[in-house]
């Protein structure tokens, strides 16, 4: 998922068919919204301000593909689930579901959801907005997601082989929503919290086109709805009074605004015009610790920050160099000394976070700094690399102040322990996008967010079709490890071939997996109901209240 | 006057052509596409979101009907933000770089050609120095050193003003980002103006009038201040759309929706339609000012005819 | 009684020594501008910056790209003058060798402005008419194209290149001194010195040459000398397309944006780099004024 240009975003890949153990059979939770403990005084002014990165590129769900959009587009639209405080899924529009087989879907819609114009939410609005999605004339970025769950028929109404009338998605009746999955995927109901699968409403789009998301316009059904909408300046949302759960609604307006800047957006929250921050500068973690520690929020990442090789050229094709240039990495530098908000050192590309899997520390993460430095050496000799003949390469990232830092401390380390000339080089995102589309690298910085929790959304990651990492790597023995753990039919057995599939990676070192990212943003205090457990940084506007000082 | 403006027109439209074809090339050979991102879309899923866009069609096709459109006023849809024209999204971010622009400009202009003109009176003594001493550190140091300083002084430490945002464009919105966009040229003008005004106060025409037994203050304002603007005029046109059409510094740091971080962000993110739109814009307001400044030339020396 | 050839050979003599007493422009202007004091101890101090930061990163204790992980954002001290930056490395060396960039980007940047637009601007505006608006026009594109793609494509098609870093700089510096030369040649275009030399049959490049040149060298001097510092934060921007210096090496305009960022925290990051350049601008700006009062042909 597109997080900003400086992390890194991934979206949803094929293994995510493949399921987690568990599935969801005619589950039933109860509703949660703001929960305000007891004994709690809020504040009569119940405004929230948050800071929200970059500009959002729209508000159709169909049409975005960036966490900011869905942050803004959680609280104006609601799916079939949501996702509570722990990032454990929880009904939404649909108040329960049922699956005989993991294939078809049934989905049980609340009776009383409704539109912010008073027309109820029914299964006929999500058998629109589903093939809405598909539709090649919308030409939905995210598309691809439901051809990835594997909807019938979807991947060709994509392709525009097929009419987007035969989606395999049903309203059996005006509450009743079916769907049908060509293979298996017990992991469905999860993704349906997505932003791509969000309903819209089928008059009002159909009645202005591209301009249904104007203020003036919108008809959502989330928990608030569009007020006010200025680009580059600022995003605000009152109340859905039609919202089913709306008597739980604390809030009585949010704001976004959209500071790309850090250090700008640190001081506006120092000067009181934001209630939280969307993340914080790294260069002012240690004073705003020290100074306002009240407001830190740090929580673990779905993320990890690795280094990827090009296997196809020199002088990475060459295992033992990239284990050298791997191993001679002080990971406990970059995150004590250099970041030092909390990250964890990375020997793999699955963080430790990651929901029912704790991936293993391989034997080169076991070694001292020393030990490890020692054996980077004897690996580049045998390479054939010395003094008179000293390994040269270039190391590519996109312009950012930190990977600008961390690329400049490891090029040093590389160059202090082995004696490695690196040349930095550095490119804008979408230039620097297309050099490592080309394949015109040597090594490059990169990193990779979960799009869902579970191990495959990183491990799949280096399967050899993978645009994005894997179609550097290539192996055929990786691939097939990803194959039989897609094929896999007991939790136990998927487990394992994780472990086989992080052994390999390690075997291999196509990457050389760097830290794992934290969280980190400045909230201030008087904010209750901050979700500060959720892996996946699913926050709600509608559980948050402000409390009275 | 009507023939010059005429003139003018008539001109303004192969150079607006020119610099069209020369952007939209410019921009095509640059790496990248407006769609691209970390992982590549399915071929299809791209197909159709080039089908939407036209991007499908040849490029000199792409050309010629993006031309003809803009003929019609129409700059078509952004890329980026796919919920507005090129032509909504300038409409509410120039009226906000215009005012804030305005404002700078005038302060500029004010205190420039003030300072500039003290300090030339009194040439090479401690207020000359002192004076352009101070307008110097304007020029050295840059707005993305001068706006944090000013946030942390007056919001964050004083609280007077809010150290961003825009909402409705009122003075406390404005006072910071003004300040902190005019300095450099409030520097630069005054530099400008010392410079020439220390020429013509050497002239034969003003010891002339010295001679004469004229008062100085009456020299200076009747007849040395006109001809030493020539060259301040002169520099107005660059400054002015320089100012006008924002600084992405300053509109980054005060979080302003104004048209020079549009233009930035849109470059980025190869944003074609809107950067042409702003580019044809910035093309329009360089080709008034500098019609404007060649009628200012004229006034304030007669005799310069076009 | 002198023969003819005598005679001619007086006359040869004498009219040889004329010249020699006669003082050219330049070399009064030079005269004038030995006796300006500001000028000249600006141009003393120059001088030792120029020569610092070729020699001082040579002999100094540190590297400029020297990590040390146990001295991050470390205050001056008498190990680091200047104390140190996010990585630890000494700042003292790195201001010094980032001036190297900084001081030939300032200084060529000023150079193309003086000579490409001084000349265009003259031309256009001693010629007029419609060559005045044609080149007028061709400004006004030049001003208008979007320079970021420009730096972008010109990287694309020639790798990275330091000699890429003087295009893109000379290809933006001097479009604002044309147009003020422009300015100032209108209006000595009428002046009767120009016209008397018109009516004597001297032809178009000469008159600008002799005339109009010398004549708005003052205003060049004032302008080029705002152009320098604008030029070496320019430079920082290409950096930031993949132009310009790269990490490890540093310049002047990359240290004050780095430092920017932590004002809050390590003053000394900036405060080091800026000192740099404002004693380095001071300079240039009273060489500027030095140069303008030494050239200005009404003083003669």
């Amino acid at each position: 998922m597109n997080k900003n240009k400086n992390k890194n975003k991934n979206k949803i890949t094929k293994a995510l068919i493949l399921g987690l153990g568990l599935s969801f059979a005619t589950t039933s939770f109860t509703a949660f919204a703001a929960n305000v403990p007891e004994g709690t005084k809020l504040a009569a002014k119940q405004e929230l301000v948050r800071g929200n990165g970059n500009e959002v590129a729209s508000l159709d769900p169909h049409k975005t593909e960036g966490v900011p959009e869905s942050h803004v587009i959680r609280d104006l639209l609601e799916g079939l689930v949501n996702q509570d405080a722990d990032g454990n899924t929880i009904p939404g529009v649909a108040e329960r579901w049922e699956t005989p087989d993991n294939k078809t879907f049934t989905f049980y819609l609340r009776q009383d959801a409704k539109w912010s114009n008073g027309d109820p939410v029914t299964a006929d609005d999500f058998v629109y907005s589903f093939q809405r999605v598909v539709d090649p004339a919308t030409a939905s970025p995210y598309s691809w997601f439901l051809e990835m769950t594997s909807m019938t028929n979807a991947a060709d109404i994509i392709a525009g082989k097929k009419d987007k009338s035969t989606l395999g998605v049903k309203a059996i009746d005006t509450h009743t929503f079916q769907v049908h999955l060509e293979h298996a995927a017990p992991y469905f109901v999860m993704m349906m919290g997505h932003t791509t699968v969000k309903p819209v409403h089928k008059a009002t789009v159909e009645k202005f086109g591209d301009k249904w998301t104007k203020p003036e316009n919108f008809v959502g059904n989330g928990a608030f709805v569009l007020n006010n909408w200025v680009v580059n300046e600022r995003i605000e949302m009152v109340p859905n009074k039609f919202y089913w759960d709306n008597a739980k609604t604390v809030l009585t307006k949010v704001t976004f605004l959209p500071i790309e800047n850090q250090v700008a957006e640190m001081n506006r929250f120092l000067s009181g015009e934001l209630d939280f921050t969307y993340e914080v500068s790294n260069e002012h973690f240690r004073r705003l610790k020290k100074d306002h520690p009240e407001s830190l929020q740090i929580k673990g990442s779905l993320c990890t920050y690795y280094y990827n090789f090009n296997t196809h050229k020199k002088p990475f094709d060459d295992v033992r160099v990239r284990k050298a240039i791997s191993y001679a990495i002080d990971r406990n530098i970059v995150t004590d000394a250099l970041l030092g908000q909390g990250q964890k050192p990375a020997y793999f590309l699955t963080p430790e976070i990651i929901a029912g899997f704790s991936p293993e520390l391989p034997a080169y993460g076991k070694m001292t700094q020393n030990e490890r430095n020692t054996t980077a050496k004897k690996l580049l000799a045998e390479a054939g690399y010395n003094k008179s003949n000293p390994l040269k390469f270039s190391l590519l990232y996109n312009t950012s102040e930190n990977h600008k830092k961390l690329a400049v401390a490891i090029a040093s380390m590389w160059k202090k322990t082995l004696g490695v000339e690196v040349t930095l080089e550095n490119q804008e995102w979408k230039t620097y996008l297309e050099t490592k589309k080309q394949g015109n690298f040597e090594a490059s910085r990169a990193g990779w967010c979960g799009d869902y929790n579970e191990p495959s959304t990183f491990t799949s990651l280096m399967e050899g079709s993978n645009t994005t990492g894997g179609i550097h790597y290539q192996s055929a023995a990786y691939d097939e490890l990803i194959k039989r753990g897609i094929e896999a039919t007991s939790a136990e057995e998927r487990t394992q071939l994780y472990y086989a599939q992080e052994a390999q990676l390690a075997k291999d070192m196509p990457i050389a997996p760097i830290y794992q990212y934290v969280q980190t943003r400045l909230v201030n205090p008087h904010v209750g109901g901050y979700a500060a457990n959720n892996a996946e940084d699913k926050l709600y506007s509608k559980d948050m209240y402000i409390i009275a000082e | 006057m009507f023939k010059f403006i005429l003139k003018r027109v008539i001109e303004a439209i192969p150079t607006l052509l020119i610099l069209i074809t020369i952007s939209f090339f410019l921009m095509r050979f640059a790496p990248g596409s407006p769609f691209s991102s970390e992982r590549t879309l399915p071929p299809q899923v791209m197909e159709n979101i080039n089908a939407k866009y036209g991007l499908d069609k040849p490029v000199m096709e792409q050309y010629t009907t993006y031309l003809s459109n803009v003929l019609q006023g129409d700059l078509g849809p952004s890329f980026k933000y796919k919920d507005f024209t090129v032509n909504e999204l300038v409409a509410t971010a120039l009226p906000v770089s215009a005012k804030i622009g305005a404002v700078a400009f005038v302060f500029a202009v004010f205190f420039g050609v003030g300072i500039g003109t003290i300090a030339a009176l009194r040439q090479n003594t401690w207020l000359d120095y002192s004076v352009m001493s101070t307008a110097m550190i304007g020029i050295v140091m840059p707005s993305f050193v001068l706006a944090p300083v000013l946030i942390y002084l007056f919001s964050i430490t004083l609280g007077w003003f809010p150290a961003g945002g825009w909402l409705d464009g009122s003075a406390k919105y404005m006072v910071l980002p003004v300040l902190g966009m005019s300095m450099m040229y409030v520097a630069t003008f005054a530099r400008i103006t010392r410079g020439s005004m220390i020429e013509t106060l050497n002239s034969n025409f003003i010891r002339t009038a010295r001679a004469k037994g004229l008062s100085f203050s009456y020299i200076v304002l009747h007849h040395a201040l006109k001809p030493a603007m020539l060259p301040v005029v002169s520099y107005m046109g660059p400054a002015f759309v320089g100012i006008i059409t924002g600084s992405v510094v300053i509109e980054t740091i005060f979080g302003l929706p104004g048209i020079g971080k549009l233009f930035v962000n849109a470059a980025f993110n190869r944003d074609y339609s809107l950067v042409m739109g702003i580019t044809i814009l910035i093309g329009l307001l360089f080709i008034l000012f500098n019609a404007i400044v060649d009628i200012l030339l004229a006034y304030v020396d007669p005799k310069i005819r076009f | 009684m002198l023969t003819k050839k005598q005679n001619i050979d007086a006359i040869d003599s004498f009219s040889e020594n004329l010249e020699i007493e006669g003082r050219s422009l330049w070399k009064d202007a030079r005269i004038r501008f030995m006796r300006n004091k500001a000028a000249m101890v600006s141009l003393v101090i120059l001088c030792v910056i120029t020569l610092a930061v070729i020699f001082v990163p040579m002999v100094a204790e540190f590297s400029y790209d020297d990590t040390d992980w146990y001295a991050l954002h470390q205050a001056p001290s008498m190990v680091h003058l200047f104390g140190t930056d996010s990585l630890g490395r000494d700042l003292f060396v790195r201001t010094f060798i980032g001036g190297r960039i900084s001081l030939m980007v300032g200084i060529l940047g000023a150079l193309v402005a003086v000579v490409i637009g001084t000349v265009y601007g003259a031309t256009s505006g001693f010629i007029g008419g419609k060559i005045d608006r044609m080149m007028m026009r061709i400004l006004e594109i030049l001003y208008s194209i979007p320079f970021m793609f420009l730096v972008i494509v010109l990287v694309t098609f020639f790798g990275r290149n330091i000699v890429l870093i003087f295009v893109a700089i000379g290809a933006i510096a001097w479009l604002d001194m044309a147009r003020i030369v422009r300015g100032q040649t209108l209006s000595l275009r009428n002046k009767e010195f120009i016209e008397a030399a018109h009516v004597c049959g001297v032809s178009n490049w000469n008159i600008i040459r002799r005339h109009i040149i010398p004549n708005v060298l003052g205003i060049v001097a004032v302008y080029s000398t705002l152009l320098i510092p604008s030029m070496i934060l320019t430079e920082s921007f290409l950096s930031f397309l993949g132009l310009g210096v790269q990490e490890p090496m540093t310049s002047w305009g990359a240290l004050l944006q780095e430092g920017a960022q932590t004002m809050e925290i390590a003053i000394w990051q900036i405060a080091f780099p800026a000192a740099m350049m404002v004693i380095t601008l001071f300079c240039f700006n009273y060489i500027g004024d030095g140069l303008r009062d030494a050239l200005d042909p009404k003083d003669r």
